[in-house]
């Protein structure tokens, strides 16, 4: 058994902060498809940082690798002071990872679901239950505990499925769309509850479709068709593309990868 | 510690425990389970029979002496035949089996029984509609084994000198539920081992969770043995309850030993859960697995041997047989309580069963393996 199972040296970035997350010339192809090309990248310890782009630019991909789904086709990474690819199952104890697809159990309760993850992440005895207790009182979870995870709202799923990927305090966390089909209000406690854990120097990897999330990252990146086109906070990133906001950007990227609007709408028409 | 494939035990009993919750909770499905083997018993056992009893019969009897009801009460006796009425003529008799009335007609000349004390070689005549060859066939057997045993006990005049006697071993009144009960037992395990270990991991799939488990430290060995082990209990209560029930409602022997049974069965078992695993890594969505699971079904039924005899096939049937584990389970459990064989028997039949498991859990680990990452 590794007695590190806290973060290894992580290397330090030019301004002097540990970096979290590294990828080195990362790509990934699917047969003909070049998912993700060439992608480099630093993100730093207790960082938000945004995943942008539009749909099938890449991002899922990319933190697929980062999670060790993927095997990345060429390049390398390393998360949390440790190598994607030597070193997997380190990687794997030092992250969280949520998806749109919540991956919770519907006919478990909150509360063994909550249960089940910490005990796969190692916690055992008054240490788990100590944790299920901070877990549940921080995300509000105390009064559905005995609620089968498939009759809550999305709202809540979203709330119990951050609470089992975060039962063993990861450093770092990956949200793959963690608020698609989310209600305003679930959203916006979602995200404090986000910047409560970078405060706490959690690193986040997000990626999102809502500029108002966007907005509220430290930096964001734009992938387009699998590449990275620009890096920066998001006040740098506009004016890079002569837009004025983030969602012009976006817009703008999309209408680049999949054609213009009024174009596409003409093709439907001679469909 | 890690172990072979790392496996930690800290990962299985969790594992373990999520799987019981959800299987208690899965209403359907645990009704399934147990419900199947009893609805399947009754279809195959009660519904489907190859022998033929009770074909419905009618007498012409121009005889009408004691000798001549004496052979309609034979024949009857023989359970082949329920004399359902007497006609008057032939023309009657094919206007009843026409009709389906009967199937079977009895015959008895005039001369019967004067022809039979004079020892002039009585005849009596059985007609059987053969249209379906399978019904008739048992028909046709009892009236012939009746007519010789009458005819040599008439030319002595007393007690038969030679009585034709066919003794069916192990199976004495030739009953299809004796033959097929046993064999029902490996046909369910068959089916609801492939069908529910490989919906149950599709599942997993289907709803994001597999792909949640793979981002946690979890090994892969505890996470396939935390998804097999309670199939394999599942597959025991199936067992049993087809045991019970078939010993019950249609009293098939038991003659070997049952720890011997149970604990060669674990073979049989485990090699369907590797091929359900199998499923699993082929199969996208839990549709798939279900078709995939139906289409092994079918050659296990056919080819087997669970329903029709392998040595009647052809050579390509056969070998195809041969790649089934059920076919080799068939011959243990036959062997077993039919014939009450002992380890020495069937020792060769399980340990090609122990082989088809750890190759079909080698081949489906590497391929799950490979497909979670």
């Amino acid at each position: 058994m590794t007695a590190a199972v806290a973060t290894a040296a992580e290397p330090l970035g030019v301004s002097g902060h540990p970096i979290a997350v590294r990828m080195v010339a990362l790509r990934k192809v699917f047969g003909p498809i070049v998912a993700v090309d060439d992608v480099t990248l630093e993100i730093l310890r207790g960082e938000v940082f945004g995943l942008l782009g539009p749909n099938g630019s890449g991002k899922t991909t990319t933190i697929r690798m980062l999670c060790g789904l993927l095997t990345p086709t060429l390049g390398t990474a390393s998360v949390a002071g440790y190598d994607v690819g030597r070193d997997p199952e380190a990687v794997k104890r030092n992250i969280g990872y949520m998806s749109q697809k919540y991956g919770l159990y519907d006919d478990l309760t909150v509360m063994e679901n909550i249960r089940f993850y910490a005990t796969i992440y190692g916690l055992h005895g008054v240490a788990r239950a100590n944790r299920i207790a901070e877990l549940t009182s921080d995300m509000g979870l105390d009064e559905r505990m005995n609620q089968r995870a498939g009759t809550l709202s999305g709202g809540w799923k979203q709330r119990l499925a951050l609470a089992c990927a975060t039962a063993h305090r990861p450093p770092v966390l990956f949200l793959d769309e963690p608020t698609a089909g989310v209600d305003p209000a679930s959203r916006r406690r979602f995200w404090e509850r986000i910047h409560e854990l970078a405060r706490g120097g959690t690193t986040i990897l997000v990626t999102t479709h809502y500029m108002d999330e966007a907005s509220q990252c430290t930096r964001l990146a734009f992938l387009s068709r699998g590449h990275l086109i620009a890096v920066g906070t998001p006040a740098e990133i506009p004016p890079l593309f002569g837009q004025t906001t983030i969602e012009d950007v976006f817009v703008s990227l999309q209408d680049k990868d999949e054609g213009p609007l009024v174009g596409r709408a003409a093709a439907g028409a001679a469909r | 510690m890690a172990g072979p494939f790392g496996f930690r035990s800290a990962h299985v009993l969790p594992m373990l425990q999520k799987e019981f919750i959800q299987m208690r909770r899965d209403r359907l499905t645990l009704a399934m389970l147990v419900g199947i083997p009893a609805i399947q018993l009754m279809l195959f056992g009660f519904a489907i029979r190859t022998e033929v009893r009770h074909l419905p019969m009618v007498l012409l009897d121009e005889s009408r002496t004691p000798q001549s009801r004496s052979l309609a009460e034979v024949l009857q006796n023989t359970g082949n035949f329920d004399i359902v009425g007497s006609v008057a003529n032939r023309d009657a008799i094919r206007i009843a089996i026409e009709r389906g009335d009967a199937h079977a007609a009895l015959v008895i000349p005039p001369d019967f029984a004067s022809r039979l004390l004079r020892g002039n070689g009585a005849q009596a005549q059985v007609i059987v509609d053969a249209a379906d060859p399978l019904s008739s066939g048992a028909a046709i057997n009892a009236a012939a084994i009746v007519s010789a045993s009458r005819a040599m006990a008439s030319r002595n005049g007393r007690a038969p000198a030679l009585d034709v006697r066919v003794r069916p071993w192990y199976n004495p009144d030739l009953r299809n539920s004796t033959y097929i009960v046993p064999g029902l037992i490996g046909v369910l395990l068959s089916l609801t081992l492939i069908l529910v270990t490989s919906m149950a991991i599709v599942r997993e799939r289907e709803r994001g969770t597999l792909e949640q488990l793979i981002v946690t430290p979890i090994d892969k060995a505890s996470l396939m043995i935390g998804k097999i082990v309670p199939f394999i209990l599942v597959g025991y209560v199936q067992m049993t309850v087809v045991l019970i029930l078939g010993k019950l409602l249609f009293d098939i022997p038991i003659r070997g030993s049952v720890p011997l049974l149970y604990a060669v069965t674990m073979g049989f078992i485990v090699a369907n859960l590797g091929i359900g695993l199998l499923v699993s890594t082929i199969a996208e969505t839990q549709a798939q697995a279900m078709q995939l699971s139906f289409m092994l079904l079918m050659p296990n039924i056919l080819l087997s041997g669970f329903m029709f005899p392998r040595e009647a096939m052809p050579p390509v049937a056969q070998w195809i047989g041969y790649a089934l584990p059920l076919t080799f389970f068939l011959r243990i459990l036959r062997g077993i309580l039919l014939r009450g064989s002992g380890f020495a028997q069937i020792w060769t039949d399980a340990a090609v069963l122990v082989v088809f498991a750890l190759g079909l859990v080698v081949a489906s680990a590497t391929r799950f393996r490979k497909t979670v990452g």
